[in-house]
């Protein structure tokens, strides 16, 4: 079980779109990690500057957020090592098919009604749902 | 230099939204994809939030001729569904479900010092380098044929 945290998860998006937006108003840039990452692969994207220090930027955050505040950032990992490395894999071969993920297309792609990222939002939602249903009531997994 | 420091305090920005909102809790989004069993909806809550504010910010953003510190704004123009597109997103939203973390979710997740989203990270980034060299490889063999 986790707790049900509406206002949390509330402002924590709102972040997220404040920052999405901001990307967009100063670089024009979409906010979708598998690209800003996909950039930073070798070989580098000529415009590697900016993807680095957003990337940092994103990484230190947690780190700042419980360092210097009350908050604390609940962090529970269910799944065995191997899952790990398999998923990840997976995650990263579909995100750079697919064109993006969660932030790309969930986010940027779905909040300018592009007809792409509704399709790609639906799908890796309807995959990721088929597949914990799977692991967890049909083969009995955590 | 600007726009590089500007960049890292957005990205500051994304990965606290991210850390606070539970994107980047395993747990907490396994639980938002298991409808069946302890489904936890607060993930829905992520999504709407940054929606609604990046519907909003975007209609007048790029209403704008160019963004502040760049000559033009880099949009998607492929307008087309295919099935690389489709296909790709199946492939990820499998890998999302066995193990918990998206890109966007899993990047903050290092910060927090967690040694699965290290382990994570490093998959991924392969399978994103991976993916990349077959995709050129075949671009090339395509380009080379015809």
């Amino acid at each position: 079980m986790t707790e049900f945290t509406p206002l949390a998860s509330l402002s924590g998006g709102a972040l997220i779109g404040l920052a999405t937006v901001l990307l967009m108003a100063f670089h024009g840039r979409i906010a979708g990690m598998t690209g800003i990452l996909t950039g930073l692969v070798p070989p580098l994207a000529s415009d590697w500057g900016w993807r680095a220090a957003f990337l940092a930027g994103a990484i230190i955050a947690p780190a700042i957020l419980v360092s210097f505040s009350e908050a604390s950032v609940g962090f529970v990992n269910p799944v065995p090592t191997p899952w790990l490395v398999i998923g990840g894999l997976i995650v990263g071969v579909g995100a750079y098919l697919g064109s993006g993920c969660t932030s790309g297309h969930g986010v940027c792609g779905m909040a300018r009604l592009s007809p792409r990222s509704i399709a790609a939002t639906a799908t890796f939602m309807a995959t990721a749902i088929i597949t914990v249903f799977v692991i967890r009531h049909v083969l009995g997994g955590s | 230099m600007r726009r590089t420091l500007l960049a890292g305090l957005i990205g500051l920005i994304f990965g606290t939204g991210i850390a606070i909102s539970g994107m980047a809790n395993p747990a907490k989004v396994l639980n938002f994809f298991d409808l069946a069993g302890t489904w936890d909806p607060s993930l829905a809550f992520v999504m709407g939030g940054a929606l609604v504010v990046t519907a909003i910010g975007y209609f007048f953003v790029l209403k704008r001729d160019k963004p502040v510190l760049e000559a033009r704004f880099h949009l998607p123009t492929n307008r087309k569904l295919d099935t690389q597109l489709l296909a790709g997103s199946a492939i990820f939203g499998i890998g999302w479900g066995i193990a918990g973390f998206c890109p966007g979710g899993a990047i903050p997740a290092l910060g927090l010092g967690e040694s699965s989203a290290w382990i994570f990270v490093g998959a991924m980034l392969t399978g994103i380098a991976a993916a990349r060299t077959v995709r050129v490889a075949l671009q090339a063999r395509t380009t080379q044929t015809a």
